[in-house]
């Protein structure tokens, strides 16, 4: 009984650590994408909430906390009420099979415990697939509820992105667990030790750089980003699916994107350059040193996806929706399929490996 | 690991996806509550009317929609099935052997196939 107590509030403390990290990161992030963008157009960007506007997503969520949370009268309240957090849980809960850091296991109060990764399951990247989809469901139920054209437009062009992108996150991951032989991700960031033309992308037989184009493509479309951010294009569609949303059921719409951002940032990382695993061996440390370092070069490629993110931002301008589809559908799938087809040709020649 | 062992393990891993869950669900219900309780509430017809470019709404949103949607969710239907056969596969290819590289080079073929006949019929067209 002892046991379980023990390991229940060992539990709970980690979720715990894991949710504020993530919902810390994702208040930096509403400034750091302002700044960023700001800074590449020659603007300052947020400047007057503290020194230099860093407490803006303080003033932005406490305005948002205090407004009035609208329904609209032919809304189907239910669901309009339900589908924010429908978004929001699935992209929260995604982290739960991450390793932050080295797969450690120590012992406290006679309860073996690993203390930077919540669950270490054996189908820990299909278990992120499966709660992604999910997340389409708050999306399309928001969309649909409102009982504004706007949102059902919007809804109805992010339940079709979201599957055909979908399926080339599918596909462009299978190369990888080719290499693998499993779909745990503590599994597959060990595969990669020992320097940086380990990881995947770099990996002989056959390197997944083409794999992770379509990733990171699929990815960026997945989580409604610019250049993808069709469902949300407010020049045509105004909000899009969360048009008639208002104050903290706004927010959540709001956190769950950068969320999810986050968390294909992460598995990003854990799937292409190798985790918490630094690029040279000597660079790693030893020891109880491990994880200190361990956790910032996690923390350091996964700023780095968070960066892309937002630079292509600035860059690149939104597509039309039926280039959308023929880019997912025409370019990214057949692509896809032949570098899996051709990782399974040379992982069969080269075994082993 | 065996038995007794095993289901305690997957017990205790899946229980704390279990809870992280019932805390994420916590965390929304409990924001949403507070928010709730020191929000103005001050509704009117104008406010709660949709947004239609500040005109009023001159008809019910559930209007219909292209058929283009429904083929793209049956073509994800179809084609997601194939992915989720594939990744079995993928898992045990250093023990499948020269069989199991055949067998999926045919399964691929047959999943290139069903691709190529929805382009010629134009399911992937979006006009």
């Amino acid at each position: 009984m002892l046991d379980f107590g023990v390991r229940f509030a060992l539990t709970v403390s980690q979720i715990g650590v894991v949710m504020v990290a993530v919902l810390l990161t994702v208040a930096a992030l509403t400034l750091l994408e302002r700044k960023v963008l700001s800074w590449m157009q020659d603007r300052m960007g947020p400047m007057e909430v503290g020194p230099y506007g860093i407490l803006q997503p303080v003033a932005d969520g406490l305005k948002l906390f205090f407004k009035e949370d609208i329904i609209p009268a032919g809304a189907n309240r239910v669901m309009f009420m339900m589908a924010p957090v429908l978004s929001l849980v699935p992209a929260l809960i995604g982290f739960a099979v991450i390793p932050f850091g080295p797969n450690w296991t120590v012992e406290i109060f006679d309860v073996e415990f690993k203390p930077f990764i919540i669950s270490d399951i054996n189908i820990g990247i299909l278990y992120i697939l499966a709660f992604t989809s999910i997340g389409a469901y708050g999306i399309i139920l928001g969309g649909w509820s409102s009982n504004s054209k706007y949102s059902l437009l919007g809804g109805l062009r992010a339940a079709a992105q979201l599957i055909s992108y979908e399926l080339n996150v599918g596909l462009s991951i299978v190369g990888v667990l080719l290499l693998t032989g499993s779909l745990s991700m503590v599994a597959i960031t060990e595969a990669q030790a020992g320097g940086f033309w380990n990881w995947y992308f770099f990996a002989f037989p056959f390197p997944q750089a083409i794999a992770f184009g379509v990733f990171i493509i699929s990815a960026v479309a997945e989580t409604n980003r610019v250049p993808f951010d069709l469902p949300e294009a407010e020049s045509e569609l105004v909000a899009g699916f969360f048009t008639e949303y208002s104050g903290m059921r706004f927010a959540f719409f709001f956190l769950a994107e950068y969320a999810n951002m986050i968390l294909v940032s992460c598995v990003a990382t854990v799937l292409f350059f190798g985790g918490w695993q630094a690029p040279f061996t000597f660079l790693q440390g030893t020891g109880s040193f491990m994880w200190v370092s361990g956790i910032f070069w996690f923390a350091f490629k996964v700023s780095a996806f968070l960066f892309f993110f937002f630079w292509i931002r600035a860059t690149l301008p939104r597509l039309r929706y039926d280039q959308l589809m023929r880019f997912g559908w025409k370019v990214l799938l057949p692509i896809a399929i032949g570098n899996i087809v051709l990782t399974a040709i040379f992982a069969y020649i080269f075994p082993g490996s | 690991m065996v038995g007794l062992d095993l289901f305690s393990d997957y017990l205790s891993s899946y229980s704390a996806i279990l809870i992280f869950i019932i805390i994420a669900f916590g965390f929304g219900a409990v924001t949403l509550t507070l928010s709730w309780l020191v929000q103005p509430k001050y509704p009117e017809t104008e406010k709660l009317s949709t947004y239609e470019c500040g005109a009023e709404p001159f008809s019910d949103s559930r209007m219909p929609f292209p058929v283009r949607y429904y083929v793209i969710a049956m073509l994800f239907v179809i084609f997601d099935i194939e992915v989720i056969f594939l990744y079995p596969w993928a898992i045990t290819f250093n023990q499948t052997g020269l069989i199991g590289f055949i067998e999926m080079m045919i399964f691929i073929g047959l999943f290139v196939v069903a691709y190529v006949y929805a382009w010629r019929k134009g399911a992937l067209e979006w006009d």
